[in-house]
């Protein structure tokens, strides 16, 4: 087991490295620079200033240059500065990634719940009406897009009942914990509905197989009560696929949701990374993707060292 | 649904047909149901919303990177310095040039500029200014002399990362007369000369310990790393709370000596999706959408319609001049019969008026009505699709049996028109010229980039037939970059430059050499009128219209003027009010 942990480290590892320069070379591939753009607004603004301004930045050096300097930078532990932001890019990272664990992990947790309630209950009465209801609820949270269930939400618990503000993270200068949850709400609700509906797919689908099982007719058989036939031996083995899912969505809680931050005006992840893409911040979109790519592969790591646990069949050499 | 039918139905007509400010819009809501529990939540809200007349919420779309005025161009940036800084000199809402932290505008007249002859021949002046007396920080410490040598010299150090240099780069120097009175010696004598926005005040007494290595002056100013220091902000409002990506509050300025703000409290709020937008403004979340940085023109036009009885909706048309840039290097459109074909064939007219409802202006050449150098003096052109095609068949472009038109060697009149992607009001009216111009035979393809690929890559390499988008200029505005041959981007000169459609004309070169140095206004409007007349006689780009400005603000909010150019409403804040 420790053996294999290993490996996976080290090979996590190299995936980063190699991600780093994908990511860098992608960024520095793309079309025209934030220079030009800044120039295309400000008519004033001449060449010499722009050509200027390149230089300071590093806007002039050819690609492999820049990515060995930031390589050279990041192995001594100096992410640099956020060229967007004008701050140390950890200062413009951690702010946004306390807000987006806000946000996600309060989704990602109702969500699951969420699912597993609907999951099994649907599971256990194929066909029936209840079923027939979570399967609704399912392909409607999986078919309508993120944004349009934002903005109805918005419309009718901001606008039309004015019961949740429709937007931001806080009421400008107020400073308490009831008002920051009050601006999460309606954020999460969207990001729980749309996540709870395909990770109820999920779970039906394990479940409904794990209760055709022969263990499952053997502990019915043997007079186990539904409850416990349900939730300590079926449950186990449907565990096994959901924690794949479960560990490839865990990255998101880093990488954030962008159009759900950028319908509720909230200052996540998402739109960080988006920003600091298109507008040729390498230092902050490197510092913030690899972070996503890190907790990911980390996180798919800790699942299959799970399979060990949720299934005695499964061990490592 | 979890609602059930009813009560959703019910909930969203209300929000369709609502009235968002106070008691009418929850009444509404309240009948037929939950009678009681809206009741209680209108009871609520209705005295809160009253109450709380003495702050404002504005929406805009766009989040500041940076508050440094000098580093980085942003419009969001502008918006909200324009309540928390004052610029030296700014044009105001009837284009006039006029001080605002100076006490009088220099001029010959009043021998506060004194032209100056340089070595070489050159001419340049010198200009006195007067820092108003009552000016002060937020923090209470007065602006001064000392302030201005500092800002010159961050302005001055390549290193320092301001963004648009010119201004410092002219200044040879300053003489500083006392601790309010200084004097620019300025190395080229221009009609604007006074103008000096660019000039954007560093508070010195806490800004200098950051520019100590003026390489990471960028990083370091308190503008970034401290942006709620009360020091940095010497307007009527000062930054009190900043958090990055969501909100900005301003609260008045305690050392503020000129007429105070009416509010207590000012919330920019980021939202840049504008459905989203519109959404917090029903809610109350912001109380109005920016003009400068809100809703685009067809969506606020929308708007309107569902809700304009609630709001008080103005447009306002502005520097923003959107024109079809022709590429002069392909041969087609080098001729002049084929571009004046081309603008014949577009009914401008009918597509401001059922895209934009007649409020975007047909626009007749790059200067706006509103502009000192503006004259109606031009060749004008309506829409005449007939002589249209008699010019193309003049050109040489018989029609073929597709209906698009060939010249004697065979090859189509076959265009490809690009404007930045995702802009949808631009790709609407792409639809309405490929219609319009397959009429006369003019086959177009619509092909269209990223803006930051278009402005980056295709318009400097000049990769492009025909491209639409918009320059941004201000009054009086020498059109140098756009127009002038030595503008002309190519590789000799590395791709810079935004003569993008490669017109070159002596004769235009000489109009914009003179304008920059001719002082006597009526002379120069002599100029600016030769200049419209020969760009629209010779057509280097197609003329669309000036864009509109939606600015949506509650019926209780007074004195918002918007100004048409680069200068921000917030400028002004102190004329705004709420009424009862």
């Amino acid at each position: 087991m420790i053996r294999y942990t290993a490996i996976r480290l080290v090979e996590i590892a190299a995936i980063l490295v190699l991600l780093s320069f994908i990511v860098y070379a992608l960024i520095g591939l793309m079309p025209g620079d934030p220079i030009d753009l800044m120039r295309s607004s400000d008519p004033r603004m001449s060449a010499a200033d722009a050509a200027r301004l390149k230089a300071l930045y590093g806007l002039d050096q050819p690609l492999l240059l820049r990515y060995a300097g930031w390589a050279r930078q990041a192995l001594a532990g100096d992410l640099g500065y956020s060229r967007l932001f004008s701050v140390p890019v950890w200062g413009a990272l951690l702010p946004r990634l306390g807000n987006s664990l806000m946000l996600m992990l309060p989704s990602f947790v109702l969500a699951f719940a969420l699912a597993l309630g609907l999951g099994t209950a649907a599971a256990r009465r194929p066909g029936s009406r209840l079923d027939a209801a979570v399967n609704l609820f399912c392909f409607a949270g999986i078919s309508l897009p993120t944004f349009w269930l934002a903005l109805i939400l918005i419309l009718v618990f901001a606008a039309g009942l004015g019961w949740l503000p429709a937007s931001g993270i806080a009421t400008a200068g107020i400073n308490d914990a009831a008002d920051r949850l009050r601006h999460l709400v309606l954020p999460v609700a969207t990001l729980t509905l749309v996540s709870a509906a395909s990770y109820t797919r999920y779970v039906r689908a394990a479940m409904r197989e794990a209760l055709a099982q022969d263990h499952i007719r053997t502990a019915r058989a043997k007079g186990a009560s539904e409850a416990r036939v349900v939730l300590h031996h079926a449950l186990r083995s449907a565990l096994v696929p959901v924690t794949t899912i479960l560990a490839l969505s865990f990255g998101g809680l880093v990488s954030g949701a962008l159009v759900t931050e950028t319908m509720f005006g909230y200052p996540g992840m998402g739109k960080l990374i988006f920003d600091a893409v298109m507008g040729n911040d390498y230092n902050l979109a490197l510092a913030a993707l690899l972070l996503a790519a890190a907790v990911t592969m980390a996180a798919n790591l800790a699942a299959d060292l799970a399979y060990a646990w949720l299934d005695p069949r499964v061990s490592y050499r | 649904m979890i609602c059930g039918d009813g009560l959703f139905k019910r909930l969203l007509s209300s929000v369709l047909l609502m009235n968002v400010t106070g008691e009418k819009s929850c009444r509404a809501l309240g009948r037929g149901m939950m009678p009681a529990a809206v009741l209680l939540v209108c009871a609520v809200i209705a005295p809160l919303r009253a109450a709380e007349r003495d702050s404002l919420s504005i929406g805009i779309t766009q989040f500041p990177a940076t508050l440094n005025p000098n580093i980085d161009v942003m419009a969001a940036k502008s918006y909200v310095l324009g309540l928390s800084l004052r610029p030296f000199t700014v044009y105001d809402a009837d284009w006039k040039l006029t001080c605002l932290l100076c006490t009088e505008l220099p001029s010959i007249s009043n021998g506060l500029a004194v032209p100056v002859d340089l070595p070489g021949g050159k001419k340049g002046i010198d200009l006195t200014y007067t820092i108003r007396a009552d000016a002060k920080w937020a923090d209470g410490a007065p602006v001064t002399t000392e302030d201005v040598r500092f800002t010159y010299d961050v302005g001055r150090n390549p290193q320092s990362g301001v963004s648009n240099a010119e201004l410092y780069r002219r200044i040879g120097g300053i003489d500083i007369k006392d601790a309010r009175t200084f004097t620019l010696h300025v190395d080229k004598l221009t009609f604007d000369y006074a103008a000096i926005q660019d000039l954007m005040l560093l508070p010195a007494h806490i800004e200098r310990d950051a520019f100590a290595d003026p390489a990471q002056y960028r990083l370091r100013t308190l503008y970034n790393t401290e942006p709620t220091n009360p020091g940095l902000y010497n307007g009527p409002y000062r930054v009190s709370e900043f958090v990055g990506g969501s909100h900005i509050l301003l609260e008045p300025n305690p050392h503020w000596a000129g007429p105070p703000g009416r509010f207590r409290r000012i919330t920019i709020r980021t939202i840049e999706n504008t459905a989203a937008l519109e959404a917090n403004l029903l809610s109350g979340t912001v109380d109005m959408i920016a003009g400068e940085l809100g809703l685009p023109l067809d969506e606020g036009l929308a708007f309107a319609k569902r809700h304009g009885d609630a709001f008080q909706i103005l447009y306002k048309p502005g520097l923003v001049y959107e024109h079809i840039d022709l590429n002069l290097g392909r041969p087609a459109l080098a001729d002049l019969q084929v571009r004046e074909a081309l603008i014949l064939g577009l009914d401008r007219e009918a597509i401001s008026r059922q895209l934009f409802d007649g409020r975007q202006p047909v626009a007749a050449s790059f200067v706006n009505p509103l502009d000192l150098g503006y004259t109606d003096d031009v060749p004008r052109y309506r829409f005449e699709p007939i002589r249209a095609e008699a010019l193309l068949e003049a050109a040489g472009w018989g029609k073929g049996g597709d209906g698009i038109r060939r010249n004697a060697e065979g090859q189509r009149l076959s265009f490809e028109l690009m404007t930045t992607a995702g802009n949808r009001s631009r790709e609407l009216v792409e639809q309405v010229l490929q219609s319009q111009w397959r009429r006369i035979g003019v086959d177009i393809r619509i092909k269209n980039e990223p803006a930051r690929v278009l402005f980056g890559e295709t318009l400097p390499h000049r990769r492009f037939d025909m491209a639409m988008y918009a320059w941004i200029s201000s009054p009086e505005n020498v059109p140098r970059s756009i127009l002038h041959s030595s503008e002309i981007p190519s590789e000799a000169n590395g791709f810079v430059g935004q003569n993008a459609t490669g017109y070159a004309n002596p004769e235009m070169d000489r109009l914009i050499d003179a304008l920059e140095i001719e002082l006597e206004a009526d002379k120069r409007k002599a100029l600016w009128a030769e200049a419209q007349r020969l760009y629209a006689t010779e057509l280097p780009s197609l003329p669309l219209y000036f864009r509109s400005d939606v600015f949506v603000l509650p019926k209780w909010l007074s004195g918002v003027r918007p100004t048409g150019n680069q200068s921000p409403t917030t400028l002004w804040i102190t004329d705004w009010s709420a009424q009862p």
